[in-house]
């Protein structure tokens, strides 16, 4: 199977990364590779066959509610790239 | 032409848990922009999801109270977008297996328009599913910049989703407000829609009659029911209009601006509709077992709907009282506890007597009691007078101790400094006079210095009546018992 | 010293034949000697380190000791460590600073274990080669040109090198089984579920599973008692009961049934190492184990399958790195998308971005039922095969890679190459059994060759004991690099 430009183009902005012609020129070969590799799977016959999410068997667990967390809001800001007034900055968002 | 409209809501209801759907963080309401933002909600590097049983049993509870299916095994998936107010980069949120499945609820219209006559209408649920909400951005903080406080991230939603069955702005206000009221009434959402808590989006088309369904667009995060209504109604007259001058709809995603009373379309985001949903694989399937589903329905208390065929049917309330009562589920709880006490110490709820108290106490809180605390900003929750203290005053209402004028300033002092209406009644003197001497003398004095008028009532001007009744209740100060004055009377104006 | 076991480590620390500070400094020592050519390590701080010595010291002092009580381990740069830099071997997280522990890092912790460091790795656990670290590759102590597997190639070359006394790894679709084969050393990939991933950076979340990197299996086995464990934190942590995985160890093999897979001995494996594999086999005949032919029919299709599900989970795993919250930011954007973008294209590499490209596409609009869907069925088609193959044997044996160390830069320009390199090692990681390798020789250019063990659900107390037993009967797992 091969991608098209506009397949990459597309997928690229999805995944928020920015890409240059070459790029997604480079990226369309190397995935149009990678999707022959995984078109295998497409001769297999899986009717019937359910799909398998999680190594086990298992049901979600449930936790009490009840407040365990600290405010940490020191240590973690202390980490970000832009903050003020205990708010993470970011470019402005318009709606 | 004849325009058909057609409405389905997606709500989102805030449930009432400590701590969030997937840490143990507070989601008090109101803290300073991320105290509350644990290494979850912020989504560290490394950090995973655990479910709150919490927001669990309430969903389990919605859906038993709309009567709907739980699902014996539901999934969470991750719906993936990047914004800022979504720190993971994807919500965990129900796609194809959620928790609650099709319910319905019935809902009360009142047409806001004309001498239309309230009507029932069965509005499908077509799900209800668990999510977590995302946090929020602070706009004008520094130049250029938004600011993000992710102490709401996290936040457990139920969206309930329902089925295209409103046709009107009515419709889909009563569905809304009932919804909120179940909400409350169960205990899973406190319902502040100024918070936050209760949001609505609304899907609206429209479509000539018989035709197949028209393009929809969604008013999003509508947080009052009078913006709920204009907003329809101005997206229903947009559509129409758009459409009988040859024009389309396309499907958008819409914001009502309460300023200028008119919907637009938001800024569209060209990847919106590419989620790309799958399991999350962090979270197994919630598997809720008959046991859990039976533990939750004990939980549950009489439904509004149960409740009012009781007040109709015990006590003869019409349609509307019982409407009325069960507004909320304090409003109720209230009456059953005022006409407890009202009836005690012979409770039985049976025969003439309950169904005459009832009436009372119906009214005084359909009435005085809900003007009251309409006019002092307050609700059921921050009363000031108890059951048992207006119980105290119908009881002397009933036994004829005062009389209705009598009552009201009793109620009057009940609410503004407490106490006890018997207390009240004998500090004021407001006990009525029932002994029939002591008012037939009162009368005799009335008729004798009023004789021209007594003649002009008896040559058949019967309005005069009126004058002399109000002349006897000032003569008594207000305290003649009415029934037995207007007898009285009526007995010796005859002659 | 050096080439003590972790036994005998516990018991000259236990004996003040040595304290733990002088142990701790001897390997920094090495390090420092030796890091510059290995690239081995990406962060160290040798003032915590010292500190958690001193502590373990006082530990060994009051009698409170337990087993790896003041034993210096190297960490995978994956795991958050509070104080330490985490970078999972990205420039995105060149500047995390953890501020929390995962949970194997409180195990260790508690256990009064020091770090020695964190160790190099594929970027975000993405490679075989670990070719794709932001922070350069790392080399093979046994040939200096080679790569030495990935993703966790630090911790692999730092216990085949002595650099330290054992490592952690973690692994996805072989990454702590590949570079143990690649380098000469034993790791363990424990059950799906035994070990919390709480606090270990996602990759694929229903894959991603942590495990040791030592020596001998008996190591292995001892780490292996520290790091498993209920977590609640962790959704998909098992609740079980604590297991002592030296209890088995001594157990004779006589009737042990192997399962051979024929699918794990066809074309595409070298023959040096098929040969080595095949000398392993009949060394476990020697110890009275017993040779059972099976299939695993649908193991061919767990590659294709792996790169459909991994990269979609890790397409998703890796949006938080946005440079809103923590993480790289790119210095100059005009907008919010324009941040989010730049951000994530300078700040990931080349195969990080790939496989997110490859799992938004399996997952985005039309395609999720031909990819993610069908991968999904088939990942259950492969964990049928091991199931019924478990009903023939008691372990499954093979090779652990295909063929010894490839050279630096070989495989670079192929991603598609590169991905088959763990042909025999992603089967396990999909069903999540548990797998080990083992050093079971080496190949005609003398780098080491990797047995593989696969064992049912649990069962690594059994597979470890196979592993000793073959240890306790040979020297493979003795021999060290010499060159360096």
């Amino acid at each position: 199977m091969s991608l098209t430009t506009e397949d990459v183009r597309k997928v690229a902005r999805l995944a928020r990364l920015a890409m240059n012609e070459a790029e997604i020129d480079a990226a369309r070969s190397q995935l149009s590779g990678i999707f022959e590799l995984i078109a295998e799977m497409q001769a297999v016959d899986t009717r019937n066959i359910a799909p398998m999410s999680h190594a086990q068997d298992v049901s979600q667990r449930l936790r009490a509610d009840v407040v365990t967390a600290q405010n940490e809001r020191e240590a973690f800001q202390a980490i970000a790239p832009q903050v003020e007034a205990g708010l993470y900055l970011v470019p402005q968002v318009i709606e | 032409m004849k325009w058909e409209i057609v409405i389905g809501l997606e709500v989102h209801a805030q449930l009432s848990t400590q701590t969030k759907i997937f840490s143990g963080a507070s989601t008090a309401f109101g803290a300073e922009p991320n105290t509350q933002a644990d290494a979850v909600s912020i989504a560290l590097p490394g950090v995973l999801p655990v479910l709150n049983k919490g927001a669990v049993e309430r969903a389990i509870q919605f859906g038993l109270a709309v009567g709907a299916h739980i699902a014996p095994r539901s999934v969470f998936a991750r719906k993936n977008y990047f914004y800022p107010d979504l720190p993971k980069g994807y919500q965990i949120s129900q796609f194809d297996l959620p928790v609650v499945g099709m319910g319905a609820m019935t809902i009360q219209v009142e047409p806001l328009s004309g001498n239309a006559k309230p009507y029932e209408k069965v509005v499908r649920i077509t799900r209800a599913h668990l999510e977590e909400d995302a946090g929020k951005s602070v706009h004008g903080a520094t130049q250029g910049m938004t600011g993000i406080d992710l102490n709401r991230a996290g936040t457990p939603l139920l969206e309930i989703v329902s089925e295209p069955d409103m046709s009107s702005a009515a419709e889909a206000v009563a569905y809304a407000k009932t919804l909120h009221s179940l909400v409350r009434w169960i205990g899973i959402c406190d319902g502040n829609m100024q918070e936050g808590s209760f949001r609505c989006d609304v899907n609206v088309s429209v479509r000539r009659a018989g035709e197949p369904l028209g393009t929809r667009r969604e008013i999003k995060n509508l947080n009052s029911f009078k913006f709920m209504q204009q907003a329809i109604d101005y997206e229903v007259q947009w559509q129409i209009d758009t459409l009988e001058n040859g024009g389309k709809i396309q499907q958008a995603t819409i914001l009502f601006d309460p300023e200028t009373g008119e919907t637009h379309a938001m800024r569209s985001k060209e990847d919106a509709h590419d989620y790309r949903y799958f399991p999350d694989p962090d979270l197994l399937p919630l598997d809720i077992s008959p046991e859990f589903i039976e533990q939750m329905r004990a939980k549950l208390p009489e439904l509004p709907e149960a409740r009012r065929t009781r007040y109709t049917e015990n006590y003869a309330l019409s349609a509307y009282d019982a409407n009325a009562l069960t507004a909320t589920r304090e409003m109720a709880d209230f009456f059953d506890a005022c006409l407890a006490a009202t009836l005690s110490p012979s409770p039985s709820p049976a025969g003439g007597r309950g169904e005459q108290v009832a009436k009372m106490c119906a009214n005084w809180l359909i009435g005085e009691v809900s003007a009251q605390l309409n006019r002092d900003g307050l609700d059921m929750t921050t009363c000031p007078i108890t059951p048992t203290q207006l119980s105290g005053m119908l009881v002397r209402i009933a036994d004829n101790t005062i009389s209705n004028s009598g009552a009201k300033d009793v109620f009057r002092v009940l609410w503004a400094e407490g106490g006890d209406a018997d207390a009240i009644i004998e500090a004021k003197g407001l006990k009525q006079v029932s002994d029939s001497g002591a008012i037939e003398a009162l009368v005799d004095e009335i008729i004798t210095a009023n004789a021209e008028k007594v003649a002009e009532y008896r040559s058949g001007k019967d309005k005069l009546f009126g004058f002399f009744v109000g002349l006897a209740m000032k003569a008594s100060k207000g305290k003649a018992n009415p029934a037995q004055l207007n007898e009285i009377l009526k007995a010796k104006l005859a002659g | 010293m050096i080439n003590a076991s972790l036994k005998q480590l516990s018991a000259a620390l236990a004996e003040k034949k040595i304290s733990s500070v002088e142990l701790t400094q001897l390997y920094l020592d090495r390090i420092a000697a030796l890091n510059p050519t290995l690239n081995a390590f990406v962060t160290l701080d040798a003032e915590r380190s010292l500190a958690q010595a001193k502590a373990a010291d006082a530990m060994l002092a009051a009698g409170h000791a337990q087993p790896l009580t003041g034993i210096p381990l190297a960490q995978k740069d994956i795991f958050c460590a509070t104080g330490w830099r985490t970078t999972c071997g990205s420039k995105m997280l060149e500047n995390f600073i953890a501020p929390y522990d995962a949970h194997v890092i409180q195990q260790f912790n508690q256990a009064g274990a020091v770090n020695l460091g964190k160790t190099n790795m594929d970027e975000f656990a993405m490679g075989s080669s670990n070719e794709t670290s932001y922070f350069g590759a790392v080399r093979n102590p046994w040939n200096t040109n080679a790569v030495p597997g990935g993703s966790s190639g630090g911790a692999a070359s730092a216990v085949a090198a002595r650099l330290c006394a054992a490592a952690t790894g973690t692994d996805t679709g072989g990454s702590i089984r590949q570079p143990a084969a690649l380098c000469g050393i034993s790791g363990i990939k424990p059950t799906y579920g035994t070990v919390s991933r709480y606090g270990m950076i996602a990759f694929a979340s229903s894959l991603d599973q942590a495990g040791p990197m030592a020596r001998s299996a008996e190591d292995c086995a001892l780490m292996l008692n520290v790091m498993t464990g209920f977590d609640e934190r962790d959704s998909t942590s098992l609740q079980r009961e604590k297991e002592d995985y030296t209890r088995d160890l001594n157990q004779p093999l006589a009737g042990l049934r192997i399962g051979l897979p024929k699918e794990f001995f066809a074309a595409g494996l070298d023959n040096d190492v098929a040969e080595c594999v095949q000398a392993a086999i009949a060394e476990y005949q020697k110890l009275g184990a017993v040779v059972v032919d099976i299939s695993l029919p649908n193991s061919r299709l767990a590659v294709p399958v792996y790169y459909v599900l991994a990269p979609a989970e890790a397409s998703s795993n890796l949006s938080r790195f946005d440079g809103v919250r923590y993480g790289y930011r790119a210095p100059d954007y005009t907008d919010l998308t324009d941040m989010y973008e730049k951000s994530r294209a300078q700040g990931f590499g080349a195969e990080v971005k790939r496989r997110i490209m490859i799992g938004t596409y399996v997952l985005s609009h039309g395609y999720y039922d031909a990819y993610y869907l069908q991968a999904q069925k088939i990942r259950r088609l492969i964990a049928q095969d091991f199931a019924a193959a478990f009903t023939q044997c008691d372990v499954i044996m093979g090779p652990t890679s295909p063929s010894t160390a490839f050279n630096l830069g070989e495989k670079g320009d192929d991603p598609v190459q590169m991905y088959l390199s763990d042909i025999y090692t992603i089967a396990v990681n999909l069903a999540g059994l548990p797998g080990m390798s083992i050093p079971a020789g080496f190949g005609k250019n003398g780098l080491p060759v990797g047995l593989q063990l696969i064992g049912d659900y649990f069962k690594e107390a059994q597979m470890l004991n196979a592993a000793h037993q073959y240890q306790q009967a040979t020297d493979w797992h003795q021999r060290a690099p010499q060159h360096i």
